[in-house]
């Protein structure tokens, strides 16, 4: 329990941290920070394998190439500097509060629905109490989810690799350079 | 493990900040780094459902047979941890499209704020 509040707390403070500094760059190094904290949140629920595809994914590849095109970009902290629309800030932050506040009231909709859920599990199996939910661990094991992933999702599995093709790609054509010669209406 | 509650409310709390961040920066790579925020509070929740399944399908399991049910907790379970794999996926396609999009609008406006940016507008 002490580790998820110490996790949570820095993963809350990074998210703001994120948000809030001028600098992209130490935006993008806080997001790591908010994502390891999460690795760390699915270790603890017991998804080890989501931890270190988490971290290797994410962290790793993710946030090298936001870094990458940050340093690529050479972006100057002044470039904002100046705000034309200082009420989008505070319109913005009201906006996520409420939409927190509507996520909240929600949740307590649908708890009502799950307590009486967690109430009837506890009373089927006995000595289950609902404090005790960590699946076993072949439940949520790199071999499990893997059996899972190649049988029953074989088929989104495989659109995937072909939405990947599609995106580097499209990477590839939008970020290159103009060829001299080359047709305007093909580049344009 | 603290229950299922807190990992939602923990997952909202992410969630809206990087709402905020998509609505308060005007710099494109930070809020390209709050929508990753968002699709990692989603995955959180994605988790957690999946480590809580067996409340959560509480009621299925009551009418089901005794030796089906570990079958369906592990595949509701696994199926979860598939859902994040596939988000990953997708958000590290999306990124690869969006800083390439960046860095497009740079070469072309030398600026990334996107107030700057209407080409498409009218």
């Amino acid at each position: 329990m002490i580790i998820f509040f110490v996790l949570a707390i820095i993963a809350v403070f990074g998210a703001v941290m994120v948000v809030t500094r001028k600098s992209p760059v130490a935006s993008a190094v806080y997001l790591i920070l908010v994502m390891c904290s999460l690795a760390g949140l699915f270790a603890l629920m017991g998804a080890l394998f989501l931890a270190a595809f988490q971290v290797i994914v994410y962290a790793g590849a993710i946030m090298v190439l936001f870094l990458f095109v940050i340093m690529l970009l050479n972006l100057r902290r002044d470039e904002f500097g100046h705000d034309p629309r200082i009420i989008q800030k505070y319109l913005g932050f009201a906006f996520a509060l409420l939409i927190l506040i509507q996520g909240v009231f929600i949740l307590g909709w649908a708890m009502k629905d799950y307590s009486a859920g967690a109430g009837s599990i506890s009373s089927v199996e006995s000595g289950v109490t609902p404090s005790e939910t960590v699946p076993p661990d072949d439940y949520s094991s790199a071999e499990s989810v893997a059996e899972t992933l190649f049988t029953k999702f074989a088929y989104p599995f495989e659109i995937t690799s072909v939405l990947l093709l599609a995106a580097i790609i499209g990477a590839v054509v939008i970020a290159r350079k103009k060829q001299p010669g080359q047709d305007e209406e093909e580049e344009d | 493990m603290p229950s299922l509650e807190y990992f939602i409310i923990l997952s909202a709390i992410l969630f809206c900040i990087g709402v905020w961040g998509v609505l308060k920066s005007r710099n494109a790579i930070v809020i390209f780094m709050a929508i990753e925020l968002m699709l990692n509070a989603v995955n959180l929740s994605l988790v957690a459902f999946a480590s809580n399944v067996k409340i959560i399908l509480a009621r299925v399991i009551q009418t089901m047979p005794v030796d089906q049910v570990s079958d369906l907790l592990r595949t509701s379970t696994a199926s979860g941890q598939v859902y994040v794999i596939l988000v990953m996926t997708v958000a590290a396609a999306e990124a690869a499209v969006g800083l390439a999009i960046i860095i497009s609008i740079h070469r072309m406006k030398d600026s990334v704020n996107v107030d700057d940016v209407n080409i498409m507008k009218w």
